[in-house]
């Protein structure tokens, strides 16, 4: 491969081509190898400090990111929207340009707003990494999906993923929509209509409100939690009837071809969009994904933090 | 430096592929003369071309002595001493070493032995894996211009350069033939 990385942000896959995000996955090979070494450390950004920024709360990415920051040999510091002065009504960017004063290189950020790590991004030295930005973008959460189903089987192109659940206000399906279309691959939307919109249909993929009808021609489903903490009004009756509806129950699970990977960004919230058994399952490869997050973050971070940004 | 840019100039033949085929033979029999525990070898290639060389070391070793000597791949991308003065990155591939290392000699091969600084960075990446009993270092091409107390245990040919010059090599190419080239800038 012949393609270099020249980027000093990731802040979604929508602008990245085909072959960067390529790029990206065949790095995390060489970092997920990392994790396997008696020191599980290598010194590739030493002396470089990091900011992780999340004025959104979340402890599996936050962690996920230090842990990487730190296999890396970065300085880490953590700063919630708790602990800063965005409380005191200081502005996202004078947070931001006081992180730059003290020699900040890398600001890993979680916003509610979309278009937040942009606005920084175009306005620091620093690189800024997405780590989820309102219901807009999660490019890493995407970039360990491609990875896990790369890896698993062999191939993106050609395969059918089917995402399953609250694509609308879900910054995870937007950002595996976008790498997975890129990559070649056929991708099925599947929810209640106020939740899955047709207007996805632009995106280049199918929508379909009918599971029963998707799950035997899947080769990978990817389960999305519902987000209540982004809904303001009622999109469904109540959890009973989406789990009866859209849950990817005991039974449910029989419908799907043997060889069909069963995924799920997590936190799960069990007994609503997928049943213990199936979580849990041979064909679950959930915590697949965490163990292949952590070598993605290494990668995104080693690459967008270890270019010269002068 | 590794990573010599590719030159549409065609420069200076210095070896050819039968240059190239004896030089690798002759380092296949001084790594048998020196080390009688053929077996505790892994020869390390550093990618790409120090991979094919590795690999063609080993095959002469098994013609020679009719034993398989382990070999590996050790990417030192991640353990450079250049972090954030470059604009763009190369891949980095995963790193591949038969483990556990202790009581093992692994020997470093890559195709230019220049500053030094590739062959630093691959002795912090195989300590990473182990304590191996010793490491040594193999360059079909020593160029001189050593920024670090470094030296080859193995070279193909010493060439004689100029800061300003560079040295080409092509190695296991599916089209055109093996060779070494010195260009001047």
């Amino acid at each position: 491969m012949t393609t270099r990385w020249s980027r000093k942000d990731l802040l979604g896959l929508r602008e990245l081509s085909a072959e960067e995000i390529n790029f990206i996955l065949e790095t995390t090979d060489a970092f997920k190898q990392v994790g396997t070494r008696e020191i599980k450390k290598v010194p590739a950004l030493r002396g470089k400090t990091l900011v992780n920024f999340f004025v959104e709360p979340s402890t599996r990415t936050r962690t996920s990111f230090e842990l990487a920051a730190f296999r890396l040999s970065a300085d880490v510091i953590n700063i919630s929207a708790t602990t800063s002065s965005l409380t005191k009504g200081e502005t996202l960017k004078d947070t931001a340009r006081n992180l730059e004063a003290l020699h900040a290189d890398v600001l890993v950020l979680r916003h509610s707003s979309a278009g937040a790590p942009q606005f920084l991004g175009n306005r620091l030295k620093a690189s800024v990494i997405n780590a989820g930005d309102g219901a807009h973008e999660h490019p890493t959460q995407a970039l360990l999906d491609l990875y896990t189903i790369r890896e698993k089987r062999g191939k993106i192109a050609g395969l059918h993923v089917v995402i399953i659940g609250d694509i609308l206000f879900s910054r995870v399906a937007r950002s595996n929509i976008f790498g997975l279309v890129k990559l070649g691959a056929r991708v099925t939307l599947v929810g209640p209509s106020t939740l899955v919109p047709r207007e996805f249909e632009k995106l280049g993929v199918e929508v379909s409100h009918k599971i029963d009808d998707v799950l035997p021609n899947a080769d990978v489903v990817n389960l999305l939690r519902i987000q209540h903490e982004r809904q303001r009004e009622e999109y469904f009756p109540g959890i009973d009837e989406y789990t009866r509806f859209f849950g990817l129950t005991k039974e449910r699970a029989k419908l799907l071809k043997p060889d069909c990977l069963i995924m799920h960004p997590g936190p799960i919230n069990r007994g609503v969009e997928i049943d213990s058994e199936v979580a849990d399952g041979l064909q679950s490869v959930i915590l697949d994904q965490v163990t292949n997050g952590l070598a993605v973050r290494m990668a995104v971070l080693y690459l967008c933090g270890g270019i010269a940004t002068t | 430096m590794k990573n010599e840019k590719q030159s549409s100039s065609p420069g200076v033949p210095i070896m050819d592929a039968d240059g190239i085929r004896r030089a690798l033979q002759r380092i296949a029999h001084e790594i048998i003369e020196r080390d009688p525990q053929l077996a505790q070898i892994v020869l390390a290639g550093i990618p790409s071309r120090g991979v094919e060389i590795a690999k063609r070391i080993a095959e002469f070793i098994r013609g020679i002595e009719k034993i398989d000597i382990d070999t590996g791949i050790i990417d030192v991308a991640m353990h450079r001493d250049d972090v954030g003065t470059r604009p763009e990155l190369p891949v980095v591939r995963a790193s591949k070493l038969p483990v556990p290392l202790e009581e093992r000699t692994v020997i470093i091969v890559d195709d230019v032995l220049y500053t030094g600084r590739t062959a630093r960075a691959a002795m912090d990446a195989i300590n990473s894996f182990g304590r191996p009993a010793r490491i040594q270092l193999a360059a079909l091409i020593d160029r001189g211009h050593r920024e670090l107390p470094i030296r080859a245990d193995y070279v193909g040919k010493n060439l004689p350069t100029a800061a300003n010059e560079k040295v080409r090599v092509r190695i296991g190419s599916s089209n055109e033939p093996d060779g070494v080239w010195l260009i001047k800038e």
